[in-house]
């Protein structure tokens, strides 16, 4: 599997992480005189994604990102997602978090099912970065971060071959193995089946570089082509117009990866309950997890280099919920089905300080012999001590 | 025209690999084995003629050292003249099995570093089979390839027609042909084009070669002319397969078609001809695998990315 897939992970489902908090956002919007205290205006929607965003691209959490490793698990990287929602002012509840994990997580599956090029998924990365540029366009320092990023990126990918770009897509692919979860805007647009599987269009532009399918050419050992016959494809296939651009600026082409969302189409998901596909992840939650001791180094250096700005003054925290009604985000807590928990090492953004310093302790004091069977216990203890913190 | 039968169902969908679906015949027995990659763990179901599961297995890849579970990378049944061999691979080794997967007969652990260089490093290791037994030896290296092998295909070397008995393809879509002996030697190197071939097989001495582009192509193996060049997909190939008997090929891709080719060679010119005969979609399916599951290519399963099953069809 590739080292090299993390970063284009992160990026994009902070990318639709931020879409779905700012579609949110806007559907709460009250005018700024009209509003009261606890309610959200649009000076509060543009500050949360400031937070996050110079948060998402802070340059020591960026450094630690991109060094080559292996992919963790859905529940570590979630873990990453839960403390990056909480830079700023906003607050979500553990059923709200969890909704918007499924949202990301099912959008960025489907980019990269359909990507036409394995390369293309840098693409869908760039179209995100380009949407996140937007969000903050009046605050040129962390213009400049992301820019930044687009730089490394290019560096990072820019010179793989389309063999690496496969093995990239295939470890993405792995990540999302058996996930299945319905969501109604993808269900209203056709994008998704109601069993939870995205629709394979078999019509449209072939990827850039490859040709329409339906000719065999046969030739002679001098090279000359001697007989040409077509055949039925089966599918409903055009030339590809034209490719879209790896630079800073320029037309992606490609649509996957922009911004689907809008005020008036809100977003539910749906559980997919008990169903055979769901059986192997339920024994991957049942089973002890032997990679506790590895994801917690991996959570510890990625989040030490997160610098969470402290809310200046009492300010309350505003909490956002991405379901209609409180009842609703309530009713959800109670019902998601047990294989779908995230079983979430539960950080509280609020002792920030305490807590890198308490990350920093743990992880000295498992500087100790490497034994397997003693490892997977450590690994547990270290869970258990960090959900009491 | 092809029909759907009855689906066989897996314990676990297939991984997003290619050439994952490996199928082992054995008429005699009324039995067809086939074998599924799921992650870290690959599945072996056998059934009868129906479709109707009898039985079923899983397997690991061995824990070396480290802390990760290892993924399973393919799954593949060696039919050699006097044993059939399951052979399980890994980033961490090679696994290989008596057929029903039911012991372990041989392992060979690959250096880690950083990664695992046996086939990563694009090197192929040649293993001495006994007809019995445990005792298998490693017993060459072939050094052609420079970026990491993606499959091998062999064929008996009958007469003086055709030398080359096996053609090794890589990531960066070259082919390396080869001719067995005491030694290998390697006799034609047929380069890439910028695409990965992810999937390659061989006939009476022709090539074929499926690429990350969705073409197919056919090559003269001693020579490596070109012959044949097929806009066969619109996404990138994923599994090959060949039914020696009838001359078909089977190749089958991410943009969910399956398609059946006839190979034949024109009597007066004597360069390889190809004729589409079949297509198949299979809806929203990535597909991963695909093989011929008879020797006469009337009948084929599938694979596909997500899918807890195994999709069979055969012909009317």
């Amino acid at each position: 599997m590739s080292v090299r897939t993390l970063p284009l992970l992160f990026l994009n489902l902070g990318g639709e992480m931020l879409y779905i908090l700012d579609q949110r956002l806007r559907a709460q919007n009250i005018p700024g005189d009209k509003a009261r205290k606890d309610e959200w205006t649009e000076v509060d929607r543009k500050r949360v994604l400031h937070d996050i965003i110079s948060t998402m691209f802070n340059r020591k959490f960026m450094e630690e990102l991109f060094k080559p490793q292996e992919l963790y698990s859905k529940k570590a990287l979630r873990t990453v997602y839960d403390r990056l929602a909480h830079a700023s002012i906003m607050r979500l509840n553990q059923a709200s978090m969890d909704k918007l994990y499924d949202l990301m997580t099912m959008a960025f599956k489907h980019q990269v099912l359909l990507c036409p090029r394995p390369k293309d998924v840098l693409l869908v990365t760039f179209n995100h970065l380009d949407a996140i540029k937007g969000f903050i366009q009046d605050s040129p320092a962390i213009l400049h971060q992301v820019e930044e990023i687009f730089r490394q990126l290019t560096e990072t990918y820019g010179g793989l071959s389309a063999g690496e770009f496969q093995l990239i897509r295939q470890t993405l692919l792995t990540f999302f193995q058996d996930l299945h979860i319905r969501v109604s805007l993808f269900l209203k647009d056709k994008v998704q089946n109601s069993n939870g599987r995205f629709v394979l269009p078999v019509s449209g532009p072939v990827p850039w570089g490859t040709e329409v399918p339906g000719l065999i050419r046969m030739f002679d050992s001098k090279g000359k082509e001697v007989k040409k016959v077509e055949f039925k494809h089966g599918g409903n296939y055009v030339t590809a117009p034209k490719e879209g651009s790896f630079e800073l600026y320029g037309d992606r082409v490609l649509k996957l990866g922009t911004n689907m969302y809008s005020v008036n189409r809100p977003v539910e998901t749906h559980m997919s309950g008990a169903s055979k596909n769901l059986a192997p992840r339920t024994q991957e939650n049942i089973a002890p997890n032997p990679l506790a001791k590895e994801e917690l180094n991996f959570l510890a250096r990625l989040m030490g280099g997160m610098e969470i700005k402290k809310p200046s003054g009492p300010e309350p925290g505003f909490r956002l919920n991405l379901f209609t009604t409180d009842e609703e985000e309530e009713q959800a807590a109670l019902t998601r089905p047990e294989e779908l928990s995230y079983e979430v090492i539960n950080i509280q953004a609020t002792q920030d300080q305490q807590r890198n310093e308490e990350l920093a302790r743990i992880m000295g004091e498992l500087e100790v012999t490497d034994q397997p069977r003693q490892s997977a216990s450590k690994g547990d203890d270290l869970l258990a001590m960090m959900d009491g913190l | 025209m092809f029909r759907r039968e009855r689906s066989i169902p897996l314990r676990g969908s297939a991984a997003a690999l290619c050439n994952n679906l490996s199928v082992l015949q054995l008429p005699s027995r009324n039995l067809t084995h086939f074998g599924v990659v799921h992650g870290p763990s690959a599945q072996l179901v056998s059934a009868a003629p129906e479709g109707v599961p009898l039985a079923q297995r899983q397997l690991h890849a061995k824990e070396g050292a480290g802390v990760s579970p290892p993924l399973i990378t393919q799954v593949h049944w060696c039919v050699l003249p006097f044993r059939v061999l399951l052979v399980l691979t890994s980033h961490r080794g090679i696994q290989m099995y008596e057929s029903d997967g039911s012991v372990m007969v041989y392992w060979h652990a690959l250096d880690s570093g950083d990664a695992s260089p046996g086939t990563w490093s694009g090197q192929i290791l040649v293993f001495d089979i006994p007809a019995k037994g445990p005792n298998i030896v490693l017993s060459e290296e072939l050094a052609g390839h420079q970026t990491p092998v993606t499959d091998i295909a062999t064929e008996p070397a009958q007469g003086q027609d055709y030398v080359a008995d096996m053609v090794t393809a890589d990531d960066s879509g070259l082919l390396c042909v080869w001719r067995s002996g005491p030694e290998f030697k390697l006799l034609t190197r047929i380069p890439g084009f910028g695409v990965p071939c992810p999937s390659v097989q061989l006939w009476h001495g022709t090539v074929a070669a499926g690429y990350g582009d969705g073409q197919v192509r056919l090559y003269e193996a001693s020579t490596g002319t070109l012959h044949v060049q097929i806009s066969a997909h619109a996404r990138a190939i994923c599994a090959l397969d060949l039914a020696p008997e009838a001359g078909k090929l089977l190749s089958a891709a991410e943009d969910t078609f399956v398609h059946i080719w006839k190979l034949s060679r024109s009597p007066e010119s004597g360069y390889t001809e190809v004729e589409h005969c079949h297509g198949e979609c299979v809806p929203d399916t990535q597909v991963c695998g695909a093989r011929f599951c008879d020797p006469s290519g009337s009948s084929f399963a599938v694979t596909g990315y997500d899918l807890a099953e195994i999709l069979r069809f055969s012909s009317v």
